[in-house]
């Protein structure tokens, strides 16, 4: 593909572009669903184009087609062009690139089995199987499942040198059982609400989830959920599932640290964010207990924000968001690095698709588990009165990102150390900084989750990208419950 | 741009290389540009032209679906068998109709007036900057910061099957948003429309930078149940949310709000909703998913929930179901999405009826004598879905009304609101308007003042 590249890196020179890069994207998708013992959906996806991203006249152009011919890869390269000048019209002063070395390599996620490797027979037999196991419980009245399959083939090659081929491969697969009585619908989700649990990796992740194994119960739950009361509402002490806490993190940390927010760049859609510039290094943005990192190097895991390369060359890192409760860290790229006195990209710039402008996206965000032994029971025991809130069912949050709140498919009443009870409709909010601090306890490495939340959305036009968050379960003290259903 | 005439003659490259005992082919894209703007400067500046096709096939009862956006000979051939070995394995569908043939889902013409027009499909990167320049003159005069996008779009969509059905749409698009930044508040606005001479950036940017001035320095007052006086987007944001429940599927899946419900008076009088693809201020293909026309349907009329959309299955599956003559007129409405899906359907051409003493927005404020005007609402999620409990923020606008005058901007509000309860208390309404907002899809929708709207939590700004 490289020659492909060449031909539009060398039309945006021609034209008078002094920087380009080309990225060149083949993705393949499989989507299977099933729902009350039918089959839902069965697609399969490919999609395949070039983009070129230029700088000319000291601003930003970027076009994308389908057309891999040297004529069409010349003309939309030209259009690149095109529109770097148009975009020079309303500009104040030139784009200025964090410098960073040229890169030849080749990387690709780790993984086993390649999930398209196995059979769709196989794969709907497995989720037939669970909707069946689903429905045995009497009051279940939906049953749907899911699992996904995809892969990204991407060459990218860049007027400064960098040539890098990167092929990134990701498994998703969950289930939810609906039970709809009287005038109130319930619901549980294994091994997360909304898709289940995603990760980078391939199709070993079916079988580590137990997906069958867990059937019957969350079916169970969601039809005791009608017996059990409601949440009471009130200030409590509450302790968080990892996928829930995972959500808090993606909310409340992972897009406030977003930089181009940070800068306005996204204040149409998405919103700006409370952690302006002076709050880097002063912050006391969670209790000493807290530290957060953005991670996509492979040694992190296989989370949905692990690559070798991002989207714009820069090799995957390491970087501080909170360390021991302070704000250290925002996530940046090659043209915001140098807002915050950094002189390289944290390497965050990722685009959901060939025709799509890379920007910044959060990559693994995670609260590190606590550093002492301490099991999520161990924790119930040292709870005195509070509440444990599994598996998220809503979420909101401000577009500043201070407010937010979360409603959970399930509570359970702690006292004495011991669940004396289920309560149904659990919800909590709070300011975020506030919440944080909060804080007082985190389980852990051994329960540990490094989940994958697949459908963050930002950007104009929007685009949908994958983020993982590890998070292990953790105690909160004084938090606002209930007020969603007041 | 990809034509009516190529895409029959794709059609019959990919029916030739096919087993199936049908063939269905989508066709989708088109040009699409957008020009992005914040901090006064164009940031992003963006164009693609992509088309693909969606093929599916059916062996019995059994179908499934594979998508290429690859034209040549061998990714045909290859989308059609992943189409063909995904249908293959299969379990046997009873619900499965056979293909519709064009008797079956006549259209009689493409909506009136057109939505194509040349000088939209024309813009250029050069347009759209001089009409971000425009919105950055307004800010710069008014000493504030602007972000927001102008885009422009020409897209088309077809269907084509082997039992002789053919159709085609095509459409152009434009859309202005424009957020104005001041320091301690915000203004926006957005508007679309097929033909960009109905968008004026000069105007929307004065409103927008107007709502930004007027909420500076904003007080903070007590959570709680006010009368809100919510503006068009506002409104399509919030109500957007129950009309995945207005579905034949939705209603035999027991997760609509409507299961038991369809038949029973659950909003206020002044309530009369349609779904209308044609309605001259909609946009869209006047066709669904299988190639089926888009029946004009009331969902509600003055306040009484009449009907539900259906898909071809689902109209089967209802008139078989317990629920066969408790919700109203059962039959194939156009709604349906692409197969197969475990959605069904969806109206998505949204008109509310006018009211017959329609009030402009000034009129509402001016007999309000306590309340909140809301601009636009934000990160909507539903958190009870029989209730129809929705949670969310005000945004970019959000003002304290008193004795008949707008005092003051206020500072945001969190609101847990039932959409039941809301439509329930409406008292005023002005002349509905398309609207365009983030969480929901584009709409006809009024301005509308409501009793006891529930806030209950008030954020930092």
């Amino acid at each position: 593909m490289k020659h492909v590249a060449e031909w539009a890196l060398n039309a945006a020179a021609a034209g008078g572009a002094s920087y380009a890069d080309v990225r060149i994207v083949a993705q393949r998708g499989r989507a299977l669903t099933t729902k009350n013992g039918k089959v839902g959906s069965a697609s399969e996806a490919e999609s395949v184009g070039l983009s070129v991203r230029v700088i000319a006249d000291g601003a930003w152009g970027f076009a994308a087609s389908a057309g891999l011919g040297s004529a069409a890869v010349q003309a939309t390269a030209a259009d690149a062009v095109e529109i770097a000048r148009a975009s020079a019209r309303v500009k104040l002063q030139d784009v200025q690139l964090a410098a960073e070395k040229p890169v030849v390599a080749e990387w690709t996620t780790p993984h086993k089995i390649d999930p398209f490797s196995v059979s769709v027979e196989q794969n709907i037999d497995l989720l037939l199987k669970i909707d069946a196991e689903l429905r045995s419980v009497a009051g279940i009245t939906l049953a749907e499942t899911n699992l996904n399959s995809n892969r990204e083939e991407q060459w990218f090659v860049s007027s400064q040198g960098s040539d890098i081929h990167q092929t990134k491969l990701s498994t998703g697969a969950g289930y939810a059982a609906y039970a709809f009585a009287g005038k109130e619908i319930q619901k549980r989700s294994y091994p997360n609400s909304y898709g289940g649990q995603w990760q980078n990796k391939g199709y070993e992740l079916i079988d580590e989830l137990k997906l069958l194994e867990n059937a019957k119960r969350t079916a169970e739950e969601a039809v005791a959920l009608h017996q059990a009361n409601q949440c009471p509402e009130g200030t409590f002490d509450i302790i968080l599932d990892s996928s829930q806490l995972g959500l808090q993190i993606h909310e409340s940390v992972g897009h406030p640290i977003e930089l181009d927010r940070v800068l306005g760049m996204e204040a149409n859609f998405a919103g700006t964010s409370f952690l302006t510039l002076d709050k880097l290094r002063t912050l006391r943005y969670g209790s000493e207990l807290v530290n957060v990192v953005a991670d996509a190097r492979q040694e992190h895991g296989p989370g949905l924000g692990t690559f070798g390369f991002d989207d714009e060359g820069v090799p995957a890192q390491c970087t501080p968001i909170i360390t021991n409760g302070l704000f250290t860290g925002y996530l940046s790229s090659r043209e915001t690095a140098h807002t915050i006195g950094e002189s390289r990209s944290g390497g965050t710039l990722r685009a959901e698709g060939w025709n799509r402008l890379p920007m910044i996206r959060m990559t693994n965000i995670s609260l590190l588990p606590g550093k002492k032994a301490l099991s999520l029971e161990q924790l119930i025991e040292a709870t005195d009165h509070g509440l444990l809130m599994q598996t998220n069912r809503s979420w909101s949050i401000d577009d500043k990102r201070y407010n937010f709140q979360f409603g959970c498919e399930i509570g359970w009443e702690i006292k004495k150390g011991k669940r004396i009870r289920m309560v149904k409709n659990p919800s909590y909010s709070g300011i975020t900084t506030e919440f944080w601090n909060a804080l007082d306890a985190i389980c852990s490495r051994d329960e540990w989750t490094l989940w994958g939340t697949p459908n963050c959305g930002k950007g104009q036009p929007q685009q949908v990208m994958g983020t993982g968050h590890g998070a292990a379960p953790s105690r909160f003290r004084g938090i606002k419950v209930g007020s969603a259903y007041r | 741009m990809l034509t009516q005439s190529q895409a029959g003659d794709l059609f019959d490259r990919i029916r030739k290389r096919s087993t199936a005992d049908e063939v269905e082919v989508l066709f989708s894209g088109g040009r699409f540009a957008l020009t992005r703007f914040a901090n006064n400067i164009i940031h992003q500046n963006v164009a693609e032209e992509n088309y693909s096709v969606s093929v599916r096939t059916a062996f019995g009862e059994k179908t499934a679906r594979a998508s290429t956006n690859k034209f040549d000979d061998e990714s045909l051939g290859q989308v059609v068998r992943a189409s063909e070995s995904l249908a293959k394995v299969q379990y046997p569908d009873p619900d499965l109709l056979p293909m519709p043939d064009a008797s079956e889902a006549p259209i009689t013409s493409e909506p009136a007036p057109s939505r194509c027009f040349e000088r939209t499909a024309k813009i250029t990167p050069a347009v759209r900057a001089e009409g971000v320049r425009k919105i950055v003159n307004v800010a710069e005069r008014h000493k504030l910061t602007t972000a927001g996008v102008f885009s422009s779009a020409e897209s088309i969509d077809g269907i084509f099957n082997s039992r002789g059905l053919s159709r085609w749409h095509t459409q152009t698009s434009a859309e202005i948003s424009i957020t104005m930044l001041a320091a301690d508040s915000s203004g926006w606005q957005k508007a679309n429309s097929p033909d960009v001479a109905n968008l004026d950036p000069s105007r929307l940017a004065e409103i927008a930078a107007k709502k930004a001035v007027d909420s500076a320095r904003p007080r903070e007052i007590p959570a709680g149940k006010y009368t809100v006086i919510l503006e068009p987007a506002a409104v399509l944001d919030i109500v957007g949310f129950m009309f995945w429940d207005y579905s034949g599927v939705a209603v035999l899946d027991q997760r609509s709000f409507l299961t038991g419900r369809i038949g029973a008076k659950l909003f206020d009088e002044n309530i009369t909703i349609w779904d209308d693809a044609a309605h001259p201020l909609q946009s869209g293909s006047p066709f669904d998913g299988e190639g089926v026309r888009r029946k004009k349907i009331e969902l509600v009329e003055n306040g009484v929930v009449k009907r539900l959309v259906y898909a071809r299955s689902t109209a089967e599956r209802v008139k078989r179901s317990e629920y066969h003559n408790k919700v109203g007129p059962v039959e194939a409405t156009g709604h349906g999405f692409a197969l197969p899906n475990e959605m069904g359907e969806m109206p998505l051409n949204i008109v509310f009826a006018a009211p017959e003493n329609p009030r402009t927005l000034d009129q509402m404020i001016a007999t309000t004598e306590r309340g909140v005007l809301v601009t636009r609402l934000w990160y909507i999620r539903e958190v009870e879905p029989y209730e129809k409990i929705l949670t969310g923020m005000t945004r970019d606008g959000t003002f304290y009304v008193q004795g008949g005058r707008v005092q003051c901007g206020v500072r945001n509000f969190r609101f847990n609101q039932s959409l039941i309860h809301m439509l329930s208390g409406v008292d005023a309404m002005s002349v509905p308007q398309r609207s365009s907002g983030e969480e929901s899809f584009d709409m006809v929708v009024p301005a509308m003042r409501v009793r006891d709207f529930n806030f209950t939590e008030v954020t930092r700004f």
